[in-house]
């Protein structure tokens, strides 16, 4: 065992070295910029978009005659400069229990409440997720001011308490959280799919592919170029969350912090990605390995991207159809099955808070990338090697 | 363990091994018996089964049937870090320096790379290649690149050396280089097999040898054994065209110009001179010579395949 694993050891460090000393990692190091910017570019526009027809609403707890005083001065505004800009209120008669009514509003998705007034012209309170809106605070004391027909210059006090997540949206929220998750990891197996098929293509077109088939069994050579990859992918997976991080914190007020907690928290969260990342691309990454081990030219590895292609797709909708329904057939058939159960299982951690099932699904994992390194490396002898007698494909893993 | 032969240790020994590619038989039955701290040459033809035979003897292919042994393993991945092979195909990656292609080689056979290193830096000085150790492999000509993987095959001190076809694309400078090398392994006591269709390597170079044509073994024994399979030739020059004499002359003779070339008689050189000088032949010159292994194996190979397609051997 210490020889399989030192063998691999030597293809690993060389594989790693010659991929990351490479100038052409920096360009890796740059993929994800191209996507980032063109998302950030269309995201923005459809951000303004969106600022400009979607106001959001707030609900406001108070007395008809109050309410109407709102109305009557959010119209008056609304003359002036627009409907569209300015924020939509509806008002609600005040009940016994107001923190009852107002997490009640708070879950509300009709209307969509994004904040809940009280307190009536008087003593003026938001409660709601406003944080990065302060535009929307401005206006509603805008228009408490012009309510309550004092001085302009004589702006009410309107202390604003900041909730993040509605209880009515977290479940949404976690699904979102869940999909992006779900949808990182299939874009970066994807991206990496392509390099991976490729590896045996340099040792067979220069030959040394005979001079290390003679010195170590052949899979721990395949090992040792998986985990190479691996750990290329995971520096580069390191160098992109942080400057995703980084990048949020510039630009979205609050940063990092104003997204949504998924259900085991950020730590067991970000810890989980990295393990089913790993995972996921070692299941994949051995499954590519073998298959491009079949070919002999970059011209047969390029023929074979493309079902390859359409196959991760197929994977990758099948581990969507989990999120929301983890524990329905379609969903566990997904966290089984050893292809898509990294992505599904990702999504539930997103979504769901016990920790137990991740300690089975990665054992199931760990198995089925053996698994298919095995059966990949006797394949490999037979067809590319063409070694020992023929044998029934069942056999192969036995052999 | 080292299985015991009639005469001492075997490095490698391989028993009716078999392999198959699909409908066809590369390797049909061959066995061999390499002696610890020998030179064996295995001769053959391009396509006789040599370079299947040694993946097979390597580890890299398992045979169809059949069973090898090295350096005392069944099983010889086992013994891949006493063992070095320089394959026919010779392949480095372009882009590493020569030093840390050879380090790597030797670390691929289990010895540590900083080791590796420092003995790649002594081996490229004393083969002249000490200024070229940070360069590139691809900045290398073609020679130096095979003088690099040669070294990366030695590297970790190997027991066994096993070249395929090791002489092939090199000059005659460098072919004399390598012979030097291959003799100064076996002297410290390194096993050295290596594949090759130039015979003149194998004259020069082994102790023992096996020839191979058409996946078979035709033969395998010492060099000697091999030559002395023929009989000595006799080339005759005579001042008289005829007499008595020509009937000491063979009827298969063959002329070539003034010459008779013929194999010498069974009882020796002494009735025929007997009867040449008793005849007045008048011999201008007669020389007696050895076969060569070319023609040995030239009439060992050749036999041996007309025998397998059930025909006559050539004359």
């Amino acid at each position: 065992m210490m020889r399989f694993i030192r063998s691999a050891f030597v293809i690993a460090r060389r594989d790693f070295s010659a991929t990351v000393l490479s100038k052409t990692f920096i360009f890796f190091l740059l993929a994800p910029l191209f996507p980032v910017a063109m998302g950030g570019l269309f995201g923005s526009i459809g951000a303004r978009v969106a600022n400009q027809t979607e106001r959001p609403v707030v609900a406001v707890v108070a007395p008809k005659s109050e309410f109407a005083q709102l109305a009557a001065a959010r119209e008056q505004l609304a003359d002036a400069v627009g409907d569209q800009s300015l924020v939509k209120i509806v008002g609600y008669s005040p009940k016994g229990d107001l923190a009852a009514q107002r997490k009640k509003l708070l879950a509300s998705h009709n209307p969509p409440v994004r904040a809940v007034l009280s307190g009536g012209l008087d003593h003026p309170r938001l409660v709601g997720a406003l944080s990065g809106d302060p535009a929307t605070v401005a206006q509603l004391k805008l228009l408490i001011t012009d309510a309550r027909d004092d001085d302009a210059a004589n702006t009410p006090d309107l202390p604003v308490t900041d909730v993040h997540v509605s209880t009515g949206t977290l479940s949404a929220d976690r699904a979102t959280t869940a999909w992006v998750a779900q949808a990182a990891l299939f874009f970066l197996t994807l991206m990496l799919s392509t390099m991976v098929m490729s590896q045996l293509i340099e040792e067979k077109s220069n030959k040394i592919i005979e001079v290390i088939a003679a010195a170590m069994r052949i899979d721990a050579m395949f090992v040792g170029k998986l985990f190479a990859m691996l750990a290329a992918s995971v520096l580069a997976l390191v160098v992109w969350i942080c400057a995703g991080a980084l990048l949020l914190q510039m630009v979205k007020h609050g940063g990092v912090q104003t997204l949504p907690v998924p259900a085991v928290g950020w730590p067991g969260f970000l810890a989980l990605a990295i393990i089913y990342f790993a995972m996921n691309y070692l299941l994949f990454g051995a499954a590519f390995l073998v298959i491009g081990a079949q070919a002999s030219t970059a011209r047969e590895v390029q023929t074979m991207s493309l079902p390859v292609t359409f196959a991760q797709m197929l994977i990758f909708a099948f581990a969507a159809t989990a999120i929301n329904g983890m524990d329905s057939p379609p969903g566990l058939a997904a966290a089984a099955f050893p292809l898509s159960s990294p992505m599904t299982m990702l999504a539930r951690a997103a979504e769901r808070s016990e920790w137990w099932p991740h300690f089975a699904a990665i054992v199931w994992q760990a198995l089925w990338v053996a698994l298919i390194l095995r059966v990949g490396s006797q394949l490999f002898r037979r067809t590319v090697l063409k070694s020992g007698p023929r044998l029934p494909w069942w056999k192969l893993g036995r052999a | 363990m080292l299985r015991q032969a009639s005469s001492g240790t075997l490095a490698v020994e391989a028993v009716d091994l078999v392999k198959d590619f699909g409908e066809t038989r590369a390797v049909d039955g061959v066995s061999l018996s390499v002696p610890t701290g020998s030179i064996f040459g295995l001769l053959g033809p391009n396509g006789a089964g040599k370079t299947t035979t040694l993946r097979m003897l390597l580890g890299i292919i398992d045979p169809s049937s059949g069973t090898r042994c090295v350096l005392g393993r069944d099983r010889p991945l086992e013994a891949a870090p006493e063992i070095g092979y320089l394959p026919e195909e010779r392949g480095l990656y372009p882009a590493m320096h020569a030093r840390d292609a050879i380090a790597f080689m030797g670390a691929l056979r289990g010895l540590p790379i900083a080791e590796g290193r420092r003995r790649a830096d002594v081996l490229l000085a004393e083969h002249g290649l000490g200024d070229w150790g940070r360069k590139s492999i691809r900045s290398l000509s073609k020679g130096m690149a095979q003088l690099v993987q040669l070294l990366g095959t030695i590297i970790h001190k190997p027991r066994l050396l096993v070249l395929d076809e090791p002489f092939a694309g090199l000059d005659a400078i460098n072919q004399g280089r390598l012979e030097e090398l291959i003799r100064r392994e076996a002297h410290a006591g390194v096993t050295v097999i290596f594949s090759t269709h130039v015979i003149a390597h194998a004259e020069r170079l082994c102790e023992e040898i096996a020839i191979i044509a058409k996946g078979k073994v035709a033969f395998d024994g010492r060099v000697d054994e091999a030559r002395s399979r023929l009989r000595p030739i006799v080339r005759l020059r005579t001042r008289a065209s005829d007499g008595p004499w020509r009937a000491a002359i063979p009827a298969n003779a063959r002329r070539e110009g003034h010459d008779y070339v013929f194999e010498l008689p069974e009882g020796g050189p002494e009735p025929l001179l007997k009867a040449l000088i008793d005849g007045g032949a008048g011999i201008e010159t007669l020389a007696i010579e050895r076969p060569g292994l070319h023609d040995a194996f030239v009439a060992i190979a050749g036999a041996r395949t007309a025998e397998a397609m059930g025909q006559e051997p050539p004359q």
